[in-house]
């Protein structure tokens, strides 16, 4: 089932508005506050759900995991770098869980428009962008000898 | 002009009761929209009811003095507007609130207590009314033009009415007149009479549109606080599971919504 909102818990500040990747979390136009104005187009990616500050939007969990009668509630403390969940089943039964979102402080990541283009010599390497540096792999990537099957260093 | 009452020049043409009256009917007419938008929505009923659960749900019992504890701490949040998770909606409410506190409370003075030139005013009191106004106005239309959150999230025109406006619109057209009026009352404008006429029109909508508009916001809102916090004290949490167990070290990323 797609999200709803709590309307007695929306602040409307438009935190969904901002994060859902399919544009359909909107401020409704009567009370301003946060509708999702295209349920049939949501495909329950929570982002909206994790992004609340009020925790005023909700959806049902996945069938395959737990089944009408639920609650499934998660709790983003960006401060914290964590997400909790609590999924509360029909028959009484809890289960907590607790994630680490990331381990360094938000905006500490270089992002990539920060960087030098490539030249035309790393364009045309095997390597992916950063690498082998940011494998952090002592000695650089292990590479195959002349036989397939046997490894250069054996 | 700030030091001058404006109520009390309306002794030259109306009786001091009829001002008293109105002040008195517009208490009344917010009690009487408060309790009819209580029973037409629901809205007390669902409060209740809401409690109940909530206490149904929780795996201790909050005590008494626990309670109150709870009481204090979401009046003091609600007095602060802590509640705000933007600190620019944060400042434009506390500008608002305690601007139309100050400019409810010091019109009830003026009105009740010094209702004719023959009984002086202290000329703080007057100040306070018209600083109230302004603040209402600062905060009023720095909201309305650049916070509110269709304009800054959704990107419509600040200018596009609909009713969920009829609070803020009547407050600041209340406030906005309210100034213009005590100006020309001081100055002995011509225009004193049309902005005094226009000025009651816009508090009359202002506290006569209680079921339609969100005034009521002020009594429902710490209600539901104090209700959270309760949920929160007695372990339900709304279902929400508890905070992790880690120390807060790596700062906020939350930012402005600007999605269109």
């Amino acid at each position: 089932m797609p999200t709803f909102v709590y309307m007695t818990r929306c602040d409307g500040c438009g935190h969904c508005v901002d994060i859902c990747p399919s544009d359909i979390m909107h401020i409704d136009k009567t009370y301003r506050r946060a509708v999702n104005i295209e349920p049939n187009m949501c495909w329950e990616c929570y982002s909206c759900v994790k992004a609340c500050p009020q925790n005023a939007i909700d959806v049902r969990g996945y069938a395959d995991f737990a089944p009408l009668g639920h609650s499934v509630r998660v709790l983003r403390e960006e401060r914290k770098g964590t997400i909790s969940w609590k999924v509360k089943f029909r028959d009484g039964r809890e289960k907590d869980f607790e994630s680490p979102i990331r381990t360094t402080p938000w905006d500490s990541i270089k992002p990539p428009q920060d960087y030098a283009p490539p030249g035309p010599a790393e364009l045309a390497s095997q390597s992916l962008a950063h690498e082998p540096d940011s494998l952090k792999i002592p000695g650089g990537l292990p590479a195959l000898g002349k036989h397939p099957l046997k490894r250069r260093d054996s | 002009m700030l030091a001058a009452n404006p109520f009390a020049a309306l002794s030259a043409f109306l009786s001091p009761l009829i001002p008293q009256a109105y002040v008195v009917a517009m208490v009344l007419l917010v009690a009487a929209g408060t309790v009819y938008d209580m029973l037409h929505k629901g809205s007390a009923r669902y409060f209740f009811d809401s409690w109940d659960a909530m206490k149904r749900r929780g795996v201790r019992r909050v005590g008494g003095g626990e309670m109150l504890g709870l009481a204090l701490a979401t009046a003091a949040e609600a007095l602060a507007s802590g509640e705000f998770c933007s600190t620019r909606r944060r400042i434009a409410h506390l500008l608002t609130m305690y601007g139309f506190a100050a400019y409810a409370v010091t019109t009830a003075v003026l009105v009740f207590c010094y209702p004719t030139p023959a009984t002086p005013a202290p000329a703080i009191w007057p100040e306070v009314w018209s600083v109230g106004a302004l603040m209402i106005c600062v905060g009023g239309y720095w909201f309305w033009f650049f916070i509110r959150v269709d304009v800054a999230a959704e990107g419509n025109s600040p200018w596009r009415v609909v009713r969920a406006d009829l609070f803020i619109l009547s407050l600041l057209a209340s406030a906005t007149l309210a100034l213009f009026w005590a100006y020309a009352q001081v100055s002995g404008s011509a225009w004193a009479l049309p902005l005094l006429g226009l000025y009651l029109i816009a508090t009359t909508v202002l506290f006569g549109s209680v079921p339609w508009s969100k005034f009521s916001h002020m009594f429902f809102k710490p209600a539901a606080a104090f209700e959270k916090r309760v949920a929160d004290a007695n372990g339900s949490r709304n279902n929400l599971p508890a905070p992790a167990d880690l120390p807060a070290t790596f700062g906020s990323v939350r930012r402005q919504p600007r999605h269109y």
